[in-house]
């Protein structure tokens, strides 16, 4: 068995670990400070204070108003509340635009109003991974009660252009949403244009189970938790006040320190692409630029991403596959296939993603054990690269 | 998610690789699917005057189970008679990997399959009468097969250089 400690974590995308200032941060507020925030007593008002204190400081990391913030269990509650919310508020009917490539809670979300009356435009994307916003305008209708496209792909990287997108969107009166879960706190998000984001506390050194909805004052939503009326009553529910303390703090940490963090991802990311597409039969899905920084996606002909993924595993490396081979219906990821990958080479995908901590020795480390993996994994395959 | 014992057959598998002059081949799965096995088999006769499976080896694209139960399965059938490798379920080599995800058991049902279509390949090589149950199985497969690659048709083509629309269909 390796150590834990001298394994290397590349799988960022998936979660990350609580960041120490952030757990210190939240760890009075389960004993301690436990109170319930709507509670009248002193403890609940310094449960609320706390509370108030993290929803100001997320809002001013956005330049929004802290009224604008839904404080959700995460971001597919975020993402369904925008999606779920904003059809339910505008009654029957409706038309919704979205992308192939966008994450399975908008996708799902979009599906099941799909079987629900609304009509669901999903919109193809380039051989990258980027939508363009000419299409999205075109497709709009007098019905279109929502535009959701993601700000950056969590199995790709690519990131879409949603300042082109919002100011598009807000011209035509069409409310548009996108989910940040990848994009905070590595790019410079405008929120010009932009009615609803969501986002998760744990993508980015903060704990599982928080996360939230900026919600544009004006934005019409129907809330799909009912209860104590709790988040301007568009989610009911005790605030989970660590989780959210939490959240905000892990915000905090990532945005003082983005410079010098994306710096070094940019760069570990440059020679990581550089390296491994020195593995034959081997390519970049995505784009080497407009991306994410933590983010690079590749595909290796002959050989299947699930195995790669655990052959890393048995020499300490943790990274994902974009494929499904675990789903039962076995296809290859929806990005993947949206982006025009062969089939043959969709299910050998290995995502590779930083994190804060990420340094040399780490790529190093995978660097030194992918191309002996890939060639293992090859040697056992009736598909020869090369032959 | 795996047991230990499908650990040690992916780390570690046993008769591996492409075999010199197999007397038969069996090849099974999609590569669009994401599974694709090739089973080698060597026949001869043992004193008894029993065609015997004397050597296995096979060459697998897939996931830790494929790979898993790939290895099992030339386990399993080195040594049997023809008959007695015909017999051996993807249960039986599920089993003896101490169990799979419900997700994966496809993925045993290719290495019988496989097998199956290596044993049908050597007797239609040499001549021999089918046995029903194994023709029903070989057709069956060949059926499953020939459906697959009609539903992936356009994202053969596509792949072939035409313009890529819509989602890609499932395989089960």
């Amino acid at each position: 068995m390796i150590d834990m400690a001298q394994r290397v974590y590349l799988d960022h995308s998936a979660t990350t670990p609580v960041a120490r200032p952030v757990l210190d941060a939240m760890l009075p507020y389960f004993d301690v400070r436990f109170g319930n925030a709507s509670s009248l007593h002193e403890f609940g008002r310094e449960a609320r204070r706390a509370v108030d204190r993290s929803r100001e400081s997320i809002a001013g990391a956005l330049g929004s108003r802290p009224e604008e913030i839904v404080f959700t269990s995460g971001a597919t509650e975020a993402d369904n509340l925008a999606i779920l919310g904003a059809a339910s508020a505008r009654g029957r009917g409706g038309h919704l635009i979205t992308s192939r490539v966008e994450h399975d809670a908008v996708l799902q979300a979009a599906e099941w109003l799909g079987a629900n009356g609304v009509e669901i435009t999903r919109l193809d994307v380039d051989a990258q991974g980027r939508v363009d916003p000419q299409a999205i305008f075109d497709a709009v209708r007098g019905d279109t009660f929502l535009v959701s496209i993601m700000a950056g792909n969590n199995e790709i990287g690519t990131v879409e252009p949603i300042a082109d997108i919002g100011q598009g969107c807000r011209e035509r009166g069409i409310p548009f949403h996108t989910d940040a879960v990848q994009a905070l706190g590595k790019l410079e998000l405008s929120m010009d244009g932009v009615d609803m984001l969501s986002a998760s506390a744990h993508k980015l050194g903060g704990p599982k189970g928080v996360g939230f909805l900026y919600v544009r004052r004006g934005m019409r939503l129907a809330p799909l938790v009912h209860g104590g009326g709790h988040e301007r009553g568009l989610r009911s529910g005790t605030e989970n006040v660590a989780g959210i303390i939490g959240l905000a703090a892990a915000m905090e940490l990532a945005l003082a320190e983005r410079a010098e963090v994306t710096a070094r991802m940019w760069r570990l990311r440059e020679r990581l692409i550089a390296d491994v597409l020195r593995i034959p039969a081997t390519r970049l899905n995505g784009h080497r630029t407009e991306s994410l920084p933590h983010i690079a996606n590749f595909s290796f002909a002959g050989i299947e991403g699930e195995s790669l993924v655990m052959k890393l595993d048995e020499v300490g490396i943790a990274a994902s596959t974009g494929s499904a081979c675990s789903s039962p219906n076995l296809e290859p990821s929806h990005v993947l296939v949206a982006i025009g990958v062969p089939l043959s080479m969709a299910h050998g995908s290995l995502r590779i993603s930083m994190g804060r901590d990420t340094s040399d020795s780490d790529i190093d480390r995978l660097l030194s054990a992918l191309p002996r993996a890939v060639a293992e994994l090859r040697a056992m395959s009736p598909f020869k690269v090369g032959e | 998610m795996y047991t230990e014992r499908v650990v040690e057959h992916f780390r570690a598998p046993h008769n591996m690789g492409k075999m010199k002059d197999p007397s038969a081949v069996g090849r099974v799965g999609n590569i669009l699917c994401g599974d694709v096995m090739w089973f080698y088999i060597r026949v001869a006769p043992d004193l008894q005057g029993h065609e015997v499976i004397t050597d296995v080896s096979w060459e697998t694209f897939g996931c830790t189970a494929a790979i898993a139960t790939s290895s099992m399965m030339s386990d399993l059938a080195k040594g049997k008679t023809l008959d007695e490798a015909i017999s051996i379920s993807n249960r039986d080599v599920a089993d003896k990997l101490g169990g799979l995800p419900s997700a994966k058991m496809h993925c045993s049902a290719l290495a019988a399959d496989a097998l199956n279509e290596a044993i049908h390949d050597y007797l239609t090589k040499t001549g021999r009468d089918i046995p029903p149950a194994l023709a029903a199985r070989h057709e069956h497969i060949q059926r499953d097969m020939a459906s697959l690659e009609e539903r992936y048709k356009v994202f053969l083509e596509r792949d072939a250089g035409n313009a890529p629309t819509g989602e890609a269909p499932t395989c089960s």
